[in-house]
């Protein structure tokens, strides 16, 4: 106790501490703490920000609760999909959490995010809940995409989130495409393009840049590179594996993509010169512990102990868990009490999503058209065929 | 937005199908059955001004449907309402039209903007609106569709124009994937209200690359509607109807047809983008057409009139969702169905339209039905040899022939 009475003269309620160790963990302190990063930024045509990041105590705790409960997810998205619950492809994001969670620290839900099918941690940094993700994985009618997504098609209109697509690379255009739309609408705000160091070499990307960068577009491209495209190494597939470079008069930004602090200095740097000068590229240098999804092992290409070294050398949560500890926002104890309470708010929503109902079979012919031009769309067989026209 | 255009004072009886000679038709579709939207004329509708009765107007066009002469340059001229223009100035009227109305339609295309749209069909309409509004892009197709769909995602309502339907091929990913089926994917939160258009088909000797019919390669795309235009006065309507649908449109023009001239209603009018147009009521037999072929079945039907043959001509104008309303009533009526297209042998309009047909109306038809379309082969450059590969009034003429036996 005394230990606890001794750090409650900065943040800690007292007395409540010890009985509802949990609680503690959204403390409200906004003394700022000042950060360093991991590594300095490289830029390319461009001035670096500085290594120093303003963040609170309230910030360093939310990032570890929120970077924790993903971590979860794909795990148990893991366990689920080996107990068939979950089919088709399942792509997880776990040991990238620290881009999804340092970009929303650095934007409003104004912002536009749209990415690929590495879709779910970005999902629920933009506010999308655990009961709409697993929902929709397991293919039942309270997902977010009413279960006729799946795994790759999360969306949320509301917080800006564009998805969640399958074929990669054709997220930049669409991108582009909100960015254009925020120009033309006057609207201030700015939409990341993500992508992977795979979806890097595809044409229309340069494409989407030159208008990009031809109008001004408020447009930020975010390369994740993860080193591996589905199998193939980095090396292997492009010529010239500096993504952030590749834009040539685009300025780019390379960033350490497992320190959340470089990420949100970066995405913050970014949104500032997207809305004065038009596109900019973040390379995330990042790494991903499973393979490309759950049909790929993952350890074809690569060593184990390449695996459990990044593990245990730049793991974004550990990152985060050294600095709680180091400035005394809270003890191990508490931090683990906070996995164990995020592992269940899992499990407790996994239960609730496997009850949940699938989606009738007349939901096979409902959002193909929009309603109101009388359209209606029928079965393959035609023998329901009605064409009813308005 | 439901509050009625329609300035015309004859021009509210939209729907009434007091034209058609026999009335096998069901009562006419009233307006209040619509839900909450506008007004809309049926095409063959009465609307009092303008539109001249389907008589032999349109059987004086050549099969040279490039740019047609007015023969019938009569008097009456002068006192007849509305106003005469081409069909590409007629699509640009629409569009101008609706992007006076509403500030979220925007254009984007290679050389809309300043040079005027390489049929002219964007002229002078980046000066009025801006650059931003009306953007030339870079040849980059599969990016500024992509482009276009995302800002449609937005609530925007961007228009694509391809220069040719063919460079579309570049962007199929983005129509396909993206364009079709993010309303599903998404459970409905996104609606995509982009149109699609540009010239296709077989044009004056343009070569294998630049005379390609999409419409074949497009049909099979879920949550698309598709449209042909073959009149100024059809493709004004299907411009205006196309801009202001939800769903995406990708409305198919013809490079041989734009210069066609027509004298259209001066009031505001809106069409059907699902319904089919009659264009010459008959009893013998149902000709199903659209785009560019509706002039060759019109030639051809002036020769089949003067055999004494009845056909009856449907410019099926809606190639996805096909209008099986009237289409279905045709066949209930003649038992016998030609369909002429410019599509290819396999896998084209036709093909499906066949298929539709055979199994929604087997038991009313006398005869198998007859596709005519164009040769499986890459259009080639000799001019011979490009009239060969698409139907030609002769062979119509000869079909009917055949299924009337």
């Amino acid at each position: 106790m005394a230990q606890i009475i001794h750090r409650s003269t900065n943040l800690l309620k007292p007395v409540s501490v010890a009985v509802s160790a949990t609680r503690h963990l959204t403390t409200a302190s906004t003394t700022p703490i000042t950060v360093e990063t991991s590594l300095p930024f490289t830029g390319h045509n461009i001035e670096p920000p500085s290594r120093s990041v303003e963040t609170t105590p309230q910030e360093l705790l939310s990032f570890f609760r929120d970077m924790v409960l993903m971590r979860r997810m794909e795990i148990a998205a893991d366990s689920l999909y080996k107990a068939k619950l979950i089919r088709g492809f399942c792509h997880l994001y776990d040991g990238q959490e620290a881009v999804a969670v340092g970009m929303e620290a650095a934007i409003t839900k104004k912002d536009c995010i749209i990415t690929a099918y590495r879709d779910h941690c970005i999902f629920l940094g933009r506010g999308g809940t655990l009961m709409d993700a697993f929902a929709e994985l397991m293919g039942r009618k309270d997902g977010c995409s009413k279960g006729k997504g799946g795994s790759m098609h999360f969306y949320k209109k509301e917080s800006g989130f564009y998805g969640g697509h399958g074929i990669v690379g054709a997220q930049v255009p669409l991108g582009i495409g909100l960015a254009f739309a925020q120009k033309y609408c006057k609207d201030e705000n700015v939409t990341f393009s993500m992508y992977g160091d795979g979806a890097a070499n595809q044409g229309q990307l340069f494409e989407a840049l030159n208008m990009a960068a031809l109008w001004d577009l408020p447009a930020i491209l975010v390369c994740e590179n993860n080193h591996y495209g589905m199998g193939t190494a980095e090396w292997r597939a492009a010529k010239s594996p500096s993504y952030y470079k590749r834009g040539d008069y685009v300025p780019g930004l390379k960033v350490d993509g497992m320190d959340a602090f470089a990420v949100k200095q970066a995405c913050k740097f970014a949104k500032e010169h997207a809305l004065k000068n038009g596109p900019i590229i973040l390379e995330m240098d990042t790494y991903r512990y499973h393979g490309h999804s759950m049909s790929d092992p993952g350890s074809t290409y690569r060593t184990r102990d390449e695996i459990s070294g990044v593990r245990q050398e730049r793991d974004p949560i550990e990152r985060i868990r050294k600095l709680i500890l180091s400035h005394d926002l809270a003890t191990e104890k508490e931090l683990k009490d906070t996995e164990k309470e995020m592992r269940k708010e899992v499990d407790d929503v996994i239960a609730k999503a496997k009850e949940s109902p699938l989606p009738d079979s007349s939901e096979l012919f409902t959002n193909v058209y929009v309603k109101g031009f009388g359209v209606e769309a029928f079965g393959a067989d035609r023998k329901e065929l009605r064409a009813v026209l308005p | 937005m439901a509050s009625a255009f329609m300035q015309g004072v004859g021009a509210t009886t939209a729907l009434s199908s007091a034209n058609y000679k026999n009335s096998c038709f069901a009562s006419p579709r009233s307006l209040p059955e619509r839900r909450g939207s506008f007004f809309v004329i049926r095409s063959d509708g009465s609307l009092a001004s303008g539109l001249n009765p389907t008589n032999s107007r349109r059987g004086a066009l050549s099969t040279n449907a490039v740019a047609t002469k007015q023969d019938n340059v009569t008097a009456s001229t002068a006192s007849k309402p509305g106003h005469e223009l081409l069909l590409f100035e007629a699509l640009r009227e629409g569009l101008e039209e609706e992007m006076d109305r509403d500030p979220r339609v925007c254009v984007m295309g290679e050389d809309v903007g300043h040079y005027g749209g390489s049929y002219k069909v964007t002229k002078g309409l980046a000066t009025k609106y801006g650059d931003l509004r009306v953007l030339d892009t870079p040849i980059a197709e599969n990016s500024f569709t992509g482009m276009a769909i995302g800002a449609g995602m937005t609530g925007l309502r961007p228009i694509v124009e391809g220069m040719n339907m063919g460079f579309l091929l570049l962007a199929f990913n983005q129509i396909s994937n993206n364009c079709g089926m993010l309303h599903y994917t998404s459970g409905g939160q996104f609606k995509i209200p982009v149109v699609i258009r540009g010239p296709g088909g077989v044009g004056r000797q343009l070569g294998a690359e630049h005379s390609q019919r999409l419409e074949s390669y497009f049909q099979s795309i879920p949550g698309i509607q598709m449209v042909a235009c073959s009149t100024p006065y059809n493709a004004k309507g299907l411009m205006k109807a196309a801009i202001r649908s939800d769903n995406p449109v990708i409305l198919f023009e013809h490079v041989l047809l734009y210069n066609l001239k027509e004298r259209i209603p001066d009031e505001e009018y809106v069409l059907n983008l699902e319904e089919a147009e009659m264009i010459r009521p008959g009893e013998h037999v149902t000709i199903l057409t659209y785009s560019r072929m509706r002039y060759h079945v019109m030639q051809a039907a002036k020769t089949l009139v003067n055999k004494g043959y009845d056909p009856e001509v449907i410019d099926i104008r809606s190639l996805k969702p096909f209008d099986l309303y009237t289409i279905g009533n045709s066949v209930k009526k003649t038992h016998r169905v030609l369909i002429v297209e410019e599509c290819m042998r396999t896998g084209g309009i036709g093909a499906s339209l066949t298929a539709s047909i055979n199994e929604n109306f087997h038991d009313y038809l006398d005869a198998p039905i007859v596709c005519l379309s164009s040769q499986d082969v890459p259009t080639p450059y000799a001019g011979v040899l490009e009239e060969w590969t698409v139907v030609q009034p002769a062979q119509i003429v000869a079909a009917v022939e055949q299924l009337c036996q």
